[in-house]
This record gives structure tokens, sequence and C-alpha cells, in this order.
């Protein structure tokens, strides 16, 4: 059966993780590489690296980073960030990643999406969505730009273009439950996932075992990612699958 | 050495960076020269079945089927494996090897497209492939078309209905999954091709 994925998410900036990570059993806990094999060892299904360097002269590390971190790696692994073009793709895919994410470059030119997706296959490209809930035509509003700037686009048409234009998978966060860990946006996750083929990954808000267990059965979610819970320790994610084994969700568990 | 084929279909970097974990004699080449050279060899694969008539027109189609013929071994990966069957209806004017009987099917429209995520196989005890690599073992999958249950079969997957995820026979072997990216259960996988 087609288990649930559960996707591991590392933030990076300068080839470092950021954000409070607190695994006391890693020596140096700043490491992506170190870290994403240790989350693969951990039952991770998927890795996924997002550069969130604001500087060209941060980003310039991120090749160096995806080499190394891909070179122990033996799980699906993405990169994104600041990818704008063909050429940033083609540096990403050279140093070790199986798939590439891209946001705000797609709506600007979803021409991008049939590039990628033509040179490398459309396994290759995730489309990332930023979603706020809105109170006017737009039952859901797409923003870019890291979630600074509106755009007016209504999400579901848009899953529904970038699906059209090559996509291999929509990464789909509520900013309005990013950081919160109240849950996922589970209402959000369905309007995509059922008006799609490609698979949806949920993001923003998880932290109980019950939100992931809502956002796959009542979200619909193919996959969810998992950033803050990670932070807590990497017990975490091994308790997570077997709590959701439990609750009746297909998970890679043992694995 | 192995060759990895390299017909510009996608990504091959993660193949040979397993390949390069075991230790194991590998290049990446577009020339049938060098396959010809083999001992072994491996067709990778992401991306369209049409990206398979490269292999025709570079003339590494007739280097890989002469090296099958003297008996080397033979992985196909992915699109790889399906180029093995007869055909593909994603691309119904290229023809595949025809060591396998049967056309590459896409799923039906009930279940959603492309097979994307880790699913669990059913083996068939004997594999030279799968040798430790128990049932309910969780590979990773991605793919909108899949072949059909044939003889050769050695592993299952269940996915709006069974197709074939492991193909066996003498000297020739298939997967539809990535065991360069399914974990220690992918790269017990390689180890024992590369054993063989």
């Amino acid at each position: 059966m087609l288990t649930k994925r559960i996707i591991a998410c590392l933030d990076v900036t300068a080839g470092r993780v950021v954000k409070g990570v607190q695994f006391q059993q890693l020596r140096d806990a700043g490491d992506p590489a170190e870290l994403a094999a240790a989350h693969s060892q951990a039952g991770a299904d998927e890795v996924v690296l997002l550069d969130i360097s604001a500087t060209r002269e941060k980003r310039a590390t991120l090749a160096e980073t995806v080499r190394r971190t891909a070179r122990q790696l033996f799980i699906p692994f993405t990169v994104g960030g600041g990818i704008g073009s063909l050429d940033d793709a083609t540096a990403v895919f050279d140093a070790g990643a199986d798939k590439i994410s891209i946001n705000s470059a797609a709506l600007a030119d979803p021409s991008l999406i049939t590039r990628i997706a033509e040179r490398y296959g459309s396994q290759a490209v995730i489309v990332a969505i930023d979603a706020k809930r809105a109170n006017g035509d737009v039952r859901f509003e797409a923003y870019v730009r890291g979630g600074r700037t509106p755009t007016g686009r209504d999400v579901v048409a848009w899953a529904r273009e970038a699906e059209e234009c090559g996509a291999g998978e929509i990464l789909l966060t509520s900013m309005d439950r990013d950081g919160t860990g109240a849950g996922f946006d589970c209402e959000l996750t369905r309007a995509c996932s059922e008006a799609l083929r490609i698979p949806v990954i949920a993001s923003g808000g998880g932290g109980s075992t019950q939100s992931f267990v809502e956002v796959f059965q009542q979200g619909k979610a193919d996959a969810a990612l998992a950033a803050s819970i990670f932070h807590l320790g990497l017990h975490r994610l091994s308790d997570l699958k077997q709590e959701l084994q439990g609750a009746g969700i297909p998970v890679r568990w043992p694995c | 050495m192995i060759a990895v084929v390299d017909y510009r279909a996608g990504n091959l970097t993660s193949v040979k960076k397993a390949l390069d974990h075991l230790h194991a004699d590998a290049i990446v080449t577009e020339e049938p020269a060098v396959v010809a050279q083999a001992d072994k060899i491996i067709l990778p694969g992401v991306g369209h079945f049409s990206a398979t008539a490269i292999l025709e027109q570079t003339g590494l189609r007739t280097a890989i089927l002469h090296r099958i013929q003297q008996g080397v071994h033979f992985l196909g990966i992915c699109v790889g494996m399906q180029w093995m069957f007869e055909s593909s209806t994603e691309a119904p004017g290229i023809r595949g090897l025809g060591l396998f009987s049967g056309t590459c099917e896409r799923f039906a429209p009930r279940v959603k497209s492309p097979h994307v995520g880790w699913n669990s196989l059913t083996c068939q005890d004997g594999s030279r492939l799968l040798r430790g690599i128990p049932s309910d073992s969780f590979v990773y999958f991605t793919h909108s078309y899949s072949a059909p249950l044939v003889e050769a079969t050695v592993a299952r997957c269940e996915y709006g209905g069974e197709f074939s995820a492991a193909v066996e026979q003498d000297n020739l072997f298939g997967v539809q999954f990535h065991p360069e990216k399914s974990g220690a259960i992918g790269l017990k996988l390689l180890e024992n091709f590369c054993g063989l």
C-alpha cells in the first residue's frame, strides 16, 4: 500500500541549518549533511533543504551544501529557495538533488516549470505555494517573495495551472498556520488535493500526532512536511510514525 | 566495470552516488564502445518513454542488446525497466527491447498519478536481485506508467491494480522503483546486482 510520507525540512542559510535545533546526540547541530543523515536514519521519508539566505553571497555556498548533504543520503532529496532559472535548477541537480522546489519564479513565469520538467522530468519539479485565507472572491490567496507579497491569485487555480505546466507535486504551505503548531489547514489542503491528480504535500501548523492524522484523513494530503516537530528531537520522528500507524494511517514503518 | 548508460533523460547523479557508496567500479557513459566493454550495464531513467528513442539513434540499443546476448548482467531502472518490455502507451511509436512481452500502461484514472512515494513489495522466493529483501519492504516509486505482471515478475506492487515492481530472468533484471532512493533496502538490491 502506498504510504503517507513524512518529510523533514531543513532551513539553511550560508550552509548552516538555522532555527532552534536541539539534537543533543549530534556533534554539530547546525550541519545540514549530518542532520539530513540523522533524519533519514530516524525514519524520515524524504528530506527537503530550503535555502532561506537573503543575499546572493550567502547563497553562493548552496551547491557545495547540496553536494555534501546528498553524498550520504539515499532517500529522495529536494532543494528549494531562490531557484529562479533553468540554470539555477541545473546547478542544484548536478550537485545531487533529486527534485527542486520553485515558488516565486514559477508564478512570475509558469513556463519555467515546463522547461525544468522537460529536462529533468515532472517528478523532479515541486511547485511550492504559500497560501493565506482571504475574504474576497478568492478563498485562499497565493503569496510570493517569502510570503511578503500577495498576488491576487486563487491558490487552487494556480495549483491546477502548475500541474498543467508539468509540476510533479505541490508543496502547499498555510501561512495562517505556519509556526503556530495549531494543526495543518485541512480545508486548504483538501481543496487542492481534490482538484489535482498530482500529490499534495501539506505544510504549516504540524505539531501533535493528531494534527498529522487530520491532515491525512480530512485534508487528504499525500505527504506532510514537518519542520518544528523535528526540532524537538529525533525520537519524536519514530514516535510519530508509530502513532500514525496505530491510528490506521499507512506509513513506512519500520523502515 | 559497470556502465551506467546516460541517454540524457534526467539525472544520473544519484545512481552513480549509490554505486560509489558501494565501492562499485562504475562509469557514466553515452558511448556504445564503452557499453561493449562493460561487465554489467545499468540503464537508469526518469522521465518520458520517448526519451529512449535516443538509444536507437546513437547505437546504444544495438550495443546493449549485443552485450545482453553475450550474457552480461543488465539492470533497467524505472523507464529503463519499462524499455525492456515491448512498448508503452506513453509513446506508442517507440519500440522497447521486447525482452519481456507486454505493454506499459498509464495508471487507472481512479488513483492519483504519478504514483509517488514509498510502497510495499510482494516478493517471490528465489530472486537473486532481491536476496535478503523480505516481502513488505518499502521502496520509493515515482512513475505514471507501469509494466504488466509477467512470468519474470519477482516482486509485485499494488496501486490501482497490481504491476511488476521487479523482473528477473537469467541475466536480465529490472526494477520500477528507485533503488538509489530507497534507503538501506535499495542499497542492498544494488549490492546484490553488483555482486552477481
